[in-house]
């Protein structure tokens, strides 16, 4: 029983690290309707850039600082210069956009900081510790709750602030938020900042687990099941959406895995994302538009 | 001799879409300071297309003006930002009411201060002048716009336009899809803006018989051009106007009730 519990709390604690990445996604789909393939990108960028800068011998708090203004700094760039030019476009077009900035992003990243593969210290030992009857990692414990810092300070800034309420407003229907004066292009400014922002803290943690390396990028790809099963516009949405993939897949790895051949984990997102389709394609938290009868 | 120019001054507009579909093919209409101007037409005739040409939505759906000048208190807006022209005080109504669904009634008109830059002290006294003239919206303040009645949310399109403290409201289509009933109450909303306040409005409807009993003046919009124009009560006699632009059901629907 004490193994089923630890197999399933290691499940959802790595079920955070991939919320954290879709939380970039969601942002970003919400103000503006874009799906950023670059997000992934710009979470390597953000890793590699301060680790770099703590290679050089920075020390821990001038180079986060550093790091994120470069990374809000280049979030805005993009939609400055990339997305702007874009408006009006298809939707179609504006993923493949972020496609190609995607390969940009990692083309400077590997020209400026290099491809191999770096150490990241946050100083936190992963050692093990006891709660109750299982064993919990330390690290695990931390970015749950970094994320959850992260959560219930953005859904604070979404319900409380006049841009928070805005970026609502926009997601709802930018033509009215328009019409009352609301400046799109002000507010898309401000929340490419915060991808870049959410960017920045993923990079870290996930840069801490696995090393930073060109692999990074591919943490997009464990957040699209996770936007599946959450919605696209929910940023609740993404930390269930991302506890279910974790959860569901370190399970299946244990007690499925003999039985298919292993490295069930590798796939076993995408199937509950498939199934999760069919059932309920705007996902668990999604908006569905509220139509009355 | 000069005149003073009036309100609102559109002169021989042209707008396209997409570069390629001609949506409106010499619009003139004027508007002075106070009025409540009525863009009668039929579906297409380019009553919108008019309005959004003003508020420079047009831009938004990837429509241009083409050719031709607006003036509104005697400065050229035309291609002006929209919310510079918001913050100067003119708004538009959207067609549809177009609520924000999953905001809450209260949050939807708090939305329209926003422009303003305003204390959240001096937000709240403007709510509950929007509150007063609709009653409704208070009992409802909580409840997400987009689950409140087509009446309501009219409502709530209208309070959060004046949240912006206009002089001058495009008002598209407020009659839409709605009961007779909650058409009429909106309608003397309108006028007692008018009266009360001196807001200006341009009132686009296809309910021409209604719209004639609120406004002073009106244009025939058909397809892209003004057709025919005069006082309201000249309109509403000639018989070809109520006939072209009231189908027989909704002429039913809409006739002006005596009290």
């Amino acid at each position: 029983m004490s193994f089923f519990l630890e197999t399933l709390v290691g499940g959802l604690l790595a079920g955070v690290m991939y919320s954290l990445v879709a939380i970039g996604f969601v942002l970003i789909y919400k103000a503006s309707g874009i799906f950023n393939f670059a997000q992934g990108s710009m979470v390597l960028f953000a890793a590699l850039a301060f680790v770099t800068l703590r290679e050089a011998g920075w020390d821990f708090v001038p180079a986060l600082l550093v790091t994120l203004v470069v990374m809000v700094a280049g979030a805005i760039a993009i939609e400055r210069f990339v997305l702007r030019a874009l408006i009006g476009q298809s939707d179609l077009t504006l993923f493949m956009a972020t496609l190609g900035l995607s390969f940009v992003i990692e083309g400077l990243a590997q020209l400026f900081m290099g491809a191999s593969v770096h150490e990241l210290n946050l100083g936190i030992d992963d050692i093990p510790i006891e709660v109750g009857p299982i064993l919990v990692s330390q690290f695990d414990l931390l970015a749950a709750a970094t994320a959850g810092a992260l959560v219930i300070s953005l859904s604070l800034f979404f319900n409380f602030t006049r841009i928070g309420i805005s970026l609502r407003a926009i997601a709802d229907d930018p033509l009215a938020a328009q019409s009352i004066g609301i400046r799109l292009p002000t507010l898309w400014r401000i929340v490419w900042g915060v991808a870049g922002l959410v960017a920045l803290v993923a990079g870290l943690l996930w840069g801490a687990r696995q090393g930073v390396q060109f692999s990074l990028t591919l943490v997009v790809l464990k957040a699209l099941p996770v936007l599946i099963i959450g919605g696209f516009t929910s940023i609740g949405g993404a930390i269930v959406g991302g506890l279910l993939i974790g959860a569901s897949e370190s399970l299946a790895e244990i007690y499925l895995g003999d039985l298919l051949g292993g490295s069930v984990s590798t796939w076993f997102a995408y199937v509950v994302a498939l199934a999760f389709l069919l059932i309920r394609p705007a996902g668990l938290f999604g908006d569905r538009a509220i139509e009355r009868v | 001799m000069n005149a003073p120019e009036p309100f609102l001054v559109v002169e021989n507009v042209e707008a396209v879409y997409g570069q390629a579909i001609l949506a409106l093919r010499g619009v003139s209409l004027t508007l002075g300071e106070g009025g409540v101007v009525a863009l009668l037409g039929a579906n297409g005739a380019g009553k919108s297309t008019t309005l959004k040409a003003i508020s420079n939505l047009i831009r938004a759906e990837r429509g241009q003006v083409s050719q031709g000048t607006i003036r509104w208190r005697g400065r050229d807006i035309l291609g002006r930002d929209p919310s510079a022209l918001v913050s100067d005080g003119l708004v538009q109504v959207l067609e549809g009411r177009h609520v924000f669904p999953q905001l809450t009634v209260e949050q939807n008109l708090i939305t329209g201060a926003y422009v303003r830059g305003l204390s959240k002290l001096r937000i709240a006294d403007d709510l509950e002048r929007i509150y007063a003239w609709f009653p409704r919206l208070k009992a409802r303040r909580q409840s997400r716009a987009g689950l409140t009645s087509g009446g309501e949310q009219q409502m709530v399109a209208i309070g959060r336009a004046l949240m912006t403290r206009p002089t001058l409201v495009l008002l598209d289509e407020p009659s839409m899809g709605l009961a007779p009933l909650i058409v009429e109450e909106i309608f003397e909303i309108v006028r007692q803006l008018n009266r009360d306040s001196g807001v200006s409005f341009l009132l686009a409807e296809q309910n021409a018989n209604l719209a004639l009993r609120y406004a002073d003046h009106a244009y025939v919009l058909e397809t892209g051009r003004v057709v025919a124009s005069g006082a309201a009560s000249e309109l509403a006699r000639r018989d070809e106007i109520k006939n072209i632009y009231l189908g027989g059901g909704s002429a039913a629907a809409a006739k002006p009730t005596r009290h």
